[in-house]
């Protein structure tokens, strides 16, 4: 087990892209703790799988260092950095049994017989396969497929990490659910360094306890979910998480106000006001934004309301823009109706990046 | 609604019907009528029984022809598969070199059978082919119309050029399907290269090449114009295998009754060893019967 440093990584697919400075990674510098459990979220594209790639050995990268504890292992290969990774399909060995392909990786690094054994026996246990034991694991469902490849990672006693490359992607709607809080339960067993890819928030928020932000081969965001969605570092945050993601609103300031669309909001004390040459844009989630009796807030147009249910989204336009509100099933929705901000909700962005409260 | 009750769905089925019967059926009962009588001249025909099927089946020269066969197919299957095999795992799976490489595999298979003969029954000559006077020339004294052993190793290597391309094209086209994760998660399980070979190239290569060798195997049982190209079936009665020796029987020495039992037979075997090949190779990756627990 081991605390997985990225200093200063880069990466490039060719030199020709890197020379027009066109990296797959634009620079990456994060440490994660040992034992923790973080998720790699991001829309398809950000670099979350060439990052993955980058920390398992199966990618060098251009430029910066991979640390796992103090050792530098970023010319090492898979097998010697002692990683495990879950595929987004599953991998398992056809003509093998499950208890065999339980024990392949062990018998590939010469473990004794001796010890083989007992090792998948507790395994075949841990991932509730022991009915299964004997049978061919290719005739087997891709959740059990998926269990296996988990499996072949865990057995070793070596792994420093174990990697997850979209895990859940070719399993059924109801077996994601189970799988999921089945890998929470073996990441709190085993105490590994966990790290898994995705793009599905839920995935990630349920699965993490730090979860790490991508977007366009950056790092933008690394946060508990609470953190991600209270104070978003990056509009791109506050669109990507929750649903509907938050409203970002461009603004100019006064003094201590903000005008969208020639309507003056308070900014809460703390939130400098003071003018810049930036692109100035004020975030709000709509979770923290309300309907209030026409005349007492910022006047909108109610554009449609969608019943999800639990709650209504309400869709307005605020002059130019959009705004989205989430209210309460049971409350009535007025046919004119203003909005008005939570105010200490309310955060400032300055070229898409949080401005700090002084 | 009503639903419609009669026969006269049967209707759709008679042209399916008309077609087999003239491709295959037809042809085949002509054949069998054949074979269960005795002919003279003037179209006279006599009822013969099962005597020519006992005649084939006990005849000497029918049991030469089937062994040279037999050791023929299974000398070219022990060749061209792990030959194929080798060639497609080193071919190239990206780049510029892809297309060449295909292309130049596909080469032989596009020459027609008694082409590929006249090449090979020319160039392994001894006078003017340019191996055959090479092998002289280097002090082996090779001759394939007179020495059998030579006539073999021609026919077997003019086979082999003609025919593992076959076996590479289809072995290839398995290997190149294999997603890159499954050679990523072998190298994190620490495989050897021998062991990514016999646990994830060969078993997903099982369905390719359980085509590839049924393929070579009825081609191969069934080979007629190469081999009559260049030795005619000689020297002697060497090369003489059993399609060659049909035609003989059939058109040499006009039996056509005999002609007609041996080629039902023929038939038979073929039609045999192929479901034997199909279901020992599909059989063999299947779950093996319980046995309690572990090995």
């Amino acid at each position: 087990m081991a605390r997985i440093r990225l200093d200063h990584i880069r990466h490039a697919y060719s030199p020709d892209l890197a020379k027009a400075n066109n990296y797959a990674l634009r620079e990456v510098d994060t440490i994660f703790e040992d034992g923790g459990a973080y998720a790699l979220l991001g829309p398809s594209g950000c670099g979350k799988t060439t990052l993955l790639n980058i920390i398992s050995g199966l990618l060098t990268p251009s430029e910066g260092h991979v640390r796992f504890d103090d050792t530098d292992v970023t010319l090492l290969t898979p097998e010697a950095r002692n990683i495990a990774q879950v595929f987004q399909f599953p991998v398992i060995y056809d003509t093998m049994t499950v208890r065999e392909n339980l024990a392949f990786p062990l018998k590939n690094r010469k473990v004794p017989k001796a010890e083989i054994g007992p090792r998948v026996e507790d395994m075949l246990r841990r991932i509730g396969l022991e009915a299964k034991a004997d049978r061919k694991a290719r005739g087997l469902t891709a959740d059990e497929k998926q269990k296996i490849s988990l499996g072949r990672g865990l057995v070793r006693s070596d792994v420093n990490a174990i990697l997850f490359d979209e895990p859940l992607t070719v399993i059924d709607p109801h077996m994601k659910w189970q799988l999921r809080s089945e890998l929470k339960q073996l990441h709190r067993e085993f105490q590994m360094t966990m790290v898994y890819v995705t793009h599905d928030q839920t995935e990630a928020l349920t699965f993490a306890d730090k979860v790490v932000v991508m977007y366009a081969g950056e790092v933008v965001q690394i946060g508990t979910p609470e953190e991600l969605f209270e104070r978003p570092q990056h509009t791109f945050v506050g669109y990507f998480i929750g649903s509907p993601g938050m409203n970002v609103l461009p603004c100019d300031l006064d003094g201590g106000d903000a005008i969208v669309s020639g309507e003056r909001v308070k900014l809460p004390a703390g939130l400098s006001g003071t003018a810049t040459k930036k692109r100035v844009e004020l975030g709000i989630r709509p979770e923290f934004v309300s309907l209030v009796p026409r005349g007492t807030g910022i006047p909108v147009n109610i554009e449609k309301v969608e019943d999800i249910g639990s709650e209504k989204i309400v869709r307005a336009r605020l002059g130019e823009h959009r705004v989205s509100a989430v209210v309460a099933e049971d409350s009535a929705i007025p046919a004119d109706a203003d909005i008005a901000f939570t105010a200490e909700r309310l955060n400032l962005y300055a070229d898409s990046w949080l401005v700090e409260r002084g | 609604m009503e639903k419609t009750w009669n026969n006269k769905a049967w209707f759709f089925v008679l042209p399916v019907l008309l077609l087999v019967a003239f491709s295959a059926v037809i042809p085949l009962m002509t054949v069998v009528n054949y074979s269960v009588q005795d002919s003279f001249g003037n179209n006279q025909f006599f009822w013969y029984g099962a005597d020519w099927f006992r005649e084939v089946l006990t005849s000497e020269r029918f049991h030469d022809a089937l062994i040279r066969n037999l050791l023929f197919s299974a000398i070219i299957l022990a060749i061209e598969v792990p030959l194929g095999i080798l060639v497609a795992l080193a071919m190239p799976k990206k780049g510029i070199w892809v297309p060449v490489c295909l292309v130049l595999m596909a080469l032989p298979l596009l020459i027609p059978w008694n082409v590929v003969g006249t090449i090979w029954q020319v160039f392994a000559r001894t006078d003017i082919g340019l191996l055959g006077y090479t092998v002289d020339a280097l002090g082996i004294d090779y001759n394939y119309v007179r020495n059998t052993f030579d006539a073999w190793v021609t026919v077997v290597v003019m086979d082999v050029w003609h025919w593992t391309s076959l076996v590479v094209l289809l072995c290839y086209a398995g290997l190149v399907s294999i997603p890159d994760a499954y050679y990523q998660a072998a190298k994190i399980d620490g495989a050897s290269r021998w062991a990514v070979f016999r646990y994830i190239q060969l078993p997903k290569m099982g369905r390719v090449l359980l085509i590839a060798v049924l393929l070579r195997f009825m081609d191969s049982f069934m080979i007629y114009t190469e081999p009559f190209v260049v030795t005619g079936g000689g020297p002697g009665n060497s090369t003489t295998f059993l399609s060659i020796d049909l035609v003989k029987l059939a058109i040499g020495q006009f039996n056509i009754g005999e002609a007609a039992a041996m080629s039902l037979i023929y038939f038979l075997i073929i039609l045999l060893l192929s479901w034997i090949f199909y279901t020992v190779m599909t059989n063999a990756g299947n779950d093996k019967p319980m046995t309690g627990g572990g090995e």
